[in-house]
């Protein structure tokens, strides 16, 4: 069973149709063919039309599908030879953040991402992917060690944010959400940030001081959830679509702002619907991020790295 | 706040200014409900001498407060752009500036100033809770990052009097880039040898917790603070149960390991000074080459 959004109603209604017509015995098949050529075509028109001008509110919609390819779907199509590294070394293993060696295109590298899990039972090991302090500090731990073996870093960020919780406190997510930033901004190796699904304020741009910056064309990146925003602005969690629009948290809205370096486009309908080709897509993008990268001098590729959050809305915004 | 100080304050602001405050004023403190008067506990640093509350200062206090004989040079913000986003809730995010500038009498929500403690040089910035809660937009992480600049060009330490609700919604993903941004302007100074301290007022929450208040190379608080990173209501909507009791204070954050030392605001200025003091060597240590050996006739002749 495909899950639906609001705004795909009518969409649901066509595929549902054309399914059971597919079911239909008889002898009338070749009527039956010819209905559902018809019918599947309107509904590629719909989805096309649907997809073209999505509001920012149902991008976010998008960006947090159920069905949405998560973080290890990305290291399952991308990265050979994944050995997945566990714990922060002073407290827990956090699986909220996932990471470890690999290899991207034969090259080894260093993944990491925040992992949102796709079926309860997974949601609920991964904390939906919000991560607590011992999974910032494996982050830090695992850019260090990035940085001492020369390895590229890959991150997929998709999480609506660091986990708000009394245990998360007690052991400093600030300092830690902190430290993880620093980290990747002191990385004296390559680092590709890819947000593919929501980039979720302090615990997204954990893993997101890159080098290069790349969105999924329906992803998200923001400094607050639209409802979080609705309720503090608007006083009203309902307002949260008018809130996503005046937050400017679409790929383009931060490629245009300069806050991100490319969007990477989608399949038609979103990632769900053809998740192979999007992880494949973002292979490419990642490939091409990374190239002009590898040559560089740690110092000159921090410095550069630096130049560019330093000019972020400093000049051309308004 | 009282009904009297409500009622007398907007009266005797237009006919005094804000330097002379009348004897006659009073203020109660929230904390003990005690009435206080307005000059003595400005005299006491804005702490209730009945039963030792820290209520909020403003950055020009701080800078008062902290540099040697309350003098010191403020230097100009640099300019960012305004409202990019144009952004508008129940109220535009400009009209809002605006109103933030005519009550606080300030730019944005930080100062940057640079002189002397206990006789060092140093940089300091002040949040101002006042001013939009202290959020940080580009505007207080361009401050940040051009008192970094300002601390690396003097070779001068450099501390933050932190308060803050977090980041500037209404500047979206700019504003979230501030926390990169203000990492940035600490490492610059770190690895100019020169000293990071923060000083933790209440509050200090969200992404400016998350990002230069928690990279000080000492962590001090002044008592009671508010100091953490989600808010609590988030947090009992989501763990849905009571808070601890002092959760996200100072004292709480001092036994959970995570601030060096709480320390009082009347020995705020002597704490800053003697780290200081231990921190950045005599200028002789640090330029001169060690001296050649002496020669073994040299030697014999003293
Ligand atoms: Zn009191």
């Amino acid at each position: 069973m495909r899950n639906f959004l609001d705004f795909e109603k009518p969409l649901a209604e066509l595929e549902s149709k054309i399914d059971e017509l597919r079911r239909m015995p008889g002898p009338e098949g070749l009527s039956i063919a010819d209905e559902v050529s018809r019918l599947s075509e309107k509904a590629d028109r719909q989805l096309r039309t649907l997809y073209a001008k999505l509001t920012p509110w149902q991008k976010t919609q998008v960006a947090r599908h159920p069905d949405r390819p998560r973080a290890l779907a990305y290291i399952a199509g991308l990265i050979t030879d994944f050995m997945p590294l566990g714990g922060d070394r002073a407290f827990a293993e956090d699986a909220a953040i996932v990471g470890g060696l690999g290899r991207f295109r034969e090259r080894p590298v260093m993944v990491l991402g925040t992992e949102k899990g796709t079926d309860t039972e997974s949601r609920i090991k991964h904390n939906f992917g919000s991560a607590r302090p011992e999974g910032y500090r494996k982050v830090r731990r695992l850019m260090e060690l990035a940085g001492r073996y020369h390895l590229p870093i890959l991150s997929f960020i998709d999480t609506s944010g660091a986990y708000p919780g009394i245990d998360a406190e007690a052991r400093g997510q600030a300092e830690a959400i902190a430290r993880s930033i620093e980290a990747g901004l002191a990385a004296p190796v390559p680092f590709v940030a890819t947000v593919i699904g929501e980039g979720g304020s302090g615990g997204a741009i954990a893993l997101g001081a890159a080098d290069r910056v790349l969105m999924l064309e329906h992803s998200i990146y923001s400094v607050i959830s639209p409802e979080g925003c609705a309720s503090i602005l608007w006083r009203d969690a309902a307002s949260a679509s008018v809130a996503a629009e005046a937050l400017r948290l679409t790929a383009d809205d931060l490629r245009r702002f300069d806050l991100v370096d490319a969007v990477i486009p989608e399949p038609l309908g979103g990632a769900h619907r053809a998740p192979d080709v999007m992880i494949a897509s973002v292979g490419d993008a990642l490939e091409t991020a990374l190239a002009p990268l590898l040559g560089q001098a740690p110092e000159a590729l921090k410095a550069r790295r630096r130049e560019k959050f330093l000019a972020m809305g400093r000049e051309g915004l308004s | 706040m009282s009904w009297l100080t409500e009622f007398v304050r907007p009266k005797i602001r237009t006919l005094l200014g804000r330097k002379d405050v009348p004897e006659n004023l009073w203020h109660q403190c929230p904390a003990c409900q005690q009435m206080i008067f307005q000059r003595d506990l400005e005299a006491n640093l804005k702490v209730c001498m009945h039963c030792g509350h820290h209520m909020r200062a403003t950055a020009r206090e701080r800078l008062n407060w902290t540099f040697d004989e309350g003098a010191y040079t403020l230097i100009d913000m640099p300019r960012v752009p305004q409202d990019p986003l144009r952004f508008r809730d129940q109220k535009r995010y400009s009209d809002r500036l605006k109103e933030a500038r005519d009550k606080t009498k300030l730019d944005d929500a930080i100062l940057v100033a640079h002189g002397q403690i206990g006789g060092h040089k140093a940089v300091v910035a002040a949040m101002d809770f006042n001013f939009m809660a202290g959020s940080m937009g580009a505007a207080v992480g361009e401050g940040i990052v051009a008192a970094a600049r300002l601390a690396v060009l003097q070779k001068a330490p450099f501390i933050i009097y932190t308060s803050s609700g977090g980041a500037r919604m209404q500047e979206g993903a700019i504003s979230l880039m501030q926390m990169p941004r203000s990492i940035i302007a600490t490492q610059m100074v770190k690895e100019a040898g020169l000293p990071f301290l923060v000083v933790l007022t209440d509050p200090t929450t969200g992404g400016v917790t998350a990002s230069f208040a928690m990279l000080g190379d000492i962590q001090i608080a002044e008592p009671g603070a508010l100091i953490g990173f989600a808010g609590a209501r988030v947090i009992e909507q989501t763990v849905r149960e009571k808070l601890p009791e002092g959760f996200q204070r100072s004292e709480y954050l001092y036994e959970h390991g995570i601030v060096d030392m709480i320390v009082n605001r009347a020995e705020m200025r002597a704490t800053i000074t003697r780290l200081i003091d231990m921190l950045v060597p005599p200028p002789a240590v640090v330029t001169e080459p060690p001296a050649p050996p002496p020669a073994a006739n040299e030697l014999a002749t003293v």
